[in-house]
């Protein structure tokens, strides 16, 4: 299920969510890359798309890989509370 | 995962509005930054305890990323400014981002001495192997027979291993690491940032552009990879050969040591000069 | 209140001076002839609770008293033409950065090692466009062992006052010299300390400035962030290359130095309004220039002297004011004619000027000065 606040792109699987900046992202496809679950597949221009949001495990290599600040992961739950408090 | 519980979240250092930031597609500049945001969140520390000193080259427009104090200051010279700023002003965590050229090309000089003093400053080096913002001619730690825009038939100069210089002046806390590995970059940046004395931490960083395209790495995962497989923990550099180490990246923690930094031993200094001011 | 005198050596005087005026850091390297300025720097200042760093070069050292000086202290260095040369870099950074501090150099005669031991002024041009870009700098030039303390103090209240670099053109004469110096206290001397900005700002901006051209400052760990930026920049720090910004920064640097010449241009006169030759000069030329114009009046000529304590900015509307009706100018220099050049563009065409100069290495004496006098009276 894909959304949009502002533009930022919010992809939720079943425990995760992924937020992308679609406007930081230039395309290194190291997220793609590395990511354990190949959540991703790739656009013409080498950016992120959660094709398989369901399979992404949380581990917060992406985020922690890329070096343009353009993508985070949370939990669900996580983002559900900050809402509520 | 970004979810720490502290008052001031690394987000507060970071100058959102001037993203997406210069650095090129794969550059690690942008996880080197992140991790010492991390860094300095972890560390309790917030914008106005931190000064942070640039020099000149891609590593040097990281200032414009940030909320904190910076000064950006002539290529080679972060480290003796900084030295002054925290002498002058010894409450402040003072730290110097440097690039190869930056820290042990052109500031070579101040880099021994500095580490020689032992001064209470954090040294954050980012190699990435070449001079990126004037092009990608080969620095000090490019390494040996590499292509650049300078050395076309190949870098006639071995490369200067900036953590064995530094430990050998005298600094008393040396690690290297690389983007590759980059947990560790927030925990070396974070034994910098607590520690007394002299600390330097250098980040390999992979530099698809330049060195990459020159080296055939040209893809930023593909230079990523690289780094892995060029890196040699410290505790197995003992059972390796000197032929096995060539042109190899050692990582790890190369000096801890606990002891006088120069704020302290010229802490005595004052005293001793008050007493005979008194006495006179 | 009884006067503090002491007889001192020039290059002790100048830290006497830079304390009193507050400084509490001092980075420097050695070199002859100025390191008696970092020995007696390295003993006085951990007494005040101030800190002496000897660095590995010059270049470090700049680098180091920009850093005190940003760090919130009061900061100078001391060298000599190598040093000096060395330092252009980062000096231009102070002027970009707007970083008060305090250069000394005791010059020697060079170029190159030259001869270490000897005096010269033949850095003054240097001092001027020693760095590269568009810019305006202060210098000061003292021809005393008092001078050597009183005008280190107002050194450091013109870079705190304007956010600049002064540099203090001593030389070897004056450096090594020693003389009676009345030490004042601190209620006896005005002391500038750096503007502040107002608390409880919205936002600050470390480069905006008042119509004083000049930025308030702040010590980093104050409430306010703070940024100093040697490439052009906004006026919040962050670097620019629109062509209006940096056309209103590099204007606003030059402006605040160059519109404040009356209150930053320091100088003596000795019967210079009725003379009708005028001896043009400042630093260690300027003994032998006052005792070859009383060796002259008493021979019936009418000699005045003009010492320049500030040479730049150069005070050239005062100078061609005076110099109208004069018959002759004369410009002592311990170097082959290099103010000369400032003096002759001021000057009305019709008034000769003649320089007196020596760059052998030794001190300029009255007598090469009296020999210009006659040829000048005589033309």
């Amino acid at each position: 299920m894909h959304s949009h606040e502002g533009e930022i792109e919010i992809a939720e699987g079943r425990e995760f969510l992924i937020r992308i900046r679609r406007e930081r992202c230039k395309g290194c496809e190291i997220c793609i890359e590395f990511c354990p679950k190949k959540v991703f597949e790739s656009d013409e221009f080498g950016c992120p798309i959660p094709e398989r949001i369901d399979e992404c495990i949380g581990c917060g290599t992406c985020e922690l890989r890329c070096p343009d600040f353009a993508i985070e992961v949370e939990p669900k739950e996580c983002h559900d509370s900050e809402e509520k408090s | 995962m970004s979810k720490r519980s502290c008052e001031v979240s690394w987000k507060a250092f970071l100058r959102e509005e001037n993203l997406p930031h210069q650095w090129c597609p794969g550059c690690g500049y942008g996880v080197i930054l992140k991790s010492m945001l991390y860094a300095f969140e972890k560390g309790g520390l917030a914008p106005k305890d931190v000064v942070v000193v640039t020099g000149i080259g891609c590593w040097g427009k990281a200032d414009d990323y940030l909320y904190a104090n910076t000064v950006h200051v002539t290529h080679g010279r972060a480290l003796p400014v900084a030295t002054g700023i925290k002498v002058a002003n010894q409450s402040m965590k003072v730290i110097a981002l440097m690039g190869d050229g930056d820290s042990a090309t052109i500031g070579g000089n101040h880099l021994i001495h500095s580490s020689r003093r032992n001064i209470d400053v954090v040294a954050l080096v980012a190699n990435n192997l070449n001079y990126g913002m004037t092009g990608g001619q080969y620095s000090c730690t490019t390494p040996l027979d590499s292509r650049t825009s300078t050395s076309w038939y190949g870098d006639p100069e071995p490369a200067l291993d900036v953590c064995r210089l530094s430990e050998t002046a005298g600094a008393s806390f040396v690690a290297r690491t690389t983007v590759y590995h980059a947990t560790t970059i927030e925990k070396y940046i974070g034994m910098a940032l607590s520690h007394e004395g002299f600390s330097l931490v250098e980040v390999i960083s992979p530099c698809p552009t330049y060195f990459g395209r020159y080296n055939k790495l040209s893809k930023a995962s593909q230079m990523l990879k690289w780094l892995k497989e060029q890196s040699i923990p410290i505790e197995r550099v003992k059972d390796l050969s000197e032929e096995d180490l060539k042109e190899k990246f050692v990582t790890g923690v190369f000096a801890d040591k606990k002891g006088h930094s120069f704020l302290s031993r010229y802490r005595e200094i004052q005293s001793r000069a008050r007493n005979e001011l008194e006495s006179e | 209140m009884k006067k503090k005198v002491r007889f001192m050596l020039g290059n002790e005087a100048i830290v006497e001076g830079a304390l009193l005026a507050g400084a509490t850091f001092f980075a420097g390297y050695p070199i002859t002839p100025s390191s008696e300025v970092a020995e007696r720097a390295s003993r006085r200042l951990p007494q005040i609770g101030g800190c002496y760093l000897q660095m590995e070069d010059e270049i470090a050292s700049i680098a180091a008293v920009i850093g005190a000086s940003i760090g919130g202290a009061k900061a100078f260095t001391a060298t000599s033409g190598p040093g000096f040369s060395l330092m252009q870099e980062n000096i231009g950074l102070a002027i970009m950065a707007e970083v008060p501090c305090v250069i000394v150099n005791v010059q020697r005669s060079g170029p190159s090692t030259g001869l270490a031991t000897r005096p010269a002024q033949a850095d003054i041009m240097q001092a001027r466009w020693g760095r590269h870009g568009d810019h305006s700098v202060i210098a000061l030039s003292p021809a005393t062992v008092q001078e050597c303390f009183d005008l280190m103090v107002q050194a450091f209240n013109m870079a705190e006052k304007y956010r600049c670099p002064v540099l203090f053109m001593a030389d070897e004469t004056v450096g090594h010299l020693r003389e009676n110096c009345v030490l004042r206290s601190r209620d006896e001397v005005e002391i500038v300390n750096r503007k502040r900005p107002p608390e409880g700002l919205e936002e600050y901006f470390p480069y905006k400035a008042d119509d004083d051209l000049v930025p308030p400052m702040v010590t980093p760990g104050s409430d306010y962030l703070t940024r100093f930026h040697s490439s052009t920049h906004n006026e919040k720090g962050l670097p620019t290359s629109s062509p209006q910004e940096a056309r209103k920064l590099i204007k606003r640097l030059y402006d605040k130095i160059e519109k404040n010449k009356d209150d930053i241009i320091k100088y003596r006169e000795f019967d210079v309004t009725e003379c009708e030759y005028l001896v043009i000069c400042f630093g260690g030329a300027v003994r032998a220039a006052r005792q070859a114009a009383m060796e002259a009046r008493e021979e019936g000529l009418s000699v005045g002297v003009l010492q320049l304590q500030t040479v730049w900015p150069f005070p050239a509307e005062y100078i061609s004011e005076i110099s109208k009706g004069k018959r002759g100018v004369i410009v002592p220099e311990m170097n082959m004619g290099q103010i000369i050049g400032e003096v002759r563009k001021a000057i009305p065409d019709e008034v000769p000027v003649l320089g007196a100069n020596r760059y052998d290495g030794e001190p300029l004496t009255p007598k090469e000065i009296i020999e210009v006098l006659g040829e000048v009276v005589s033309l």
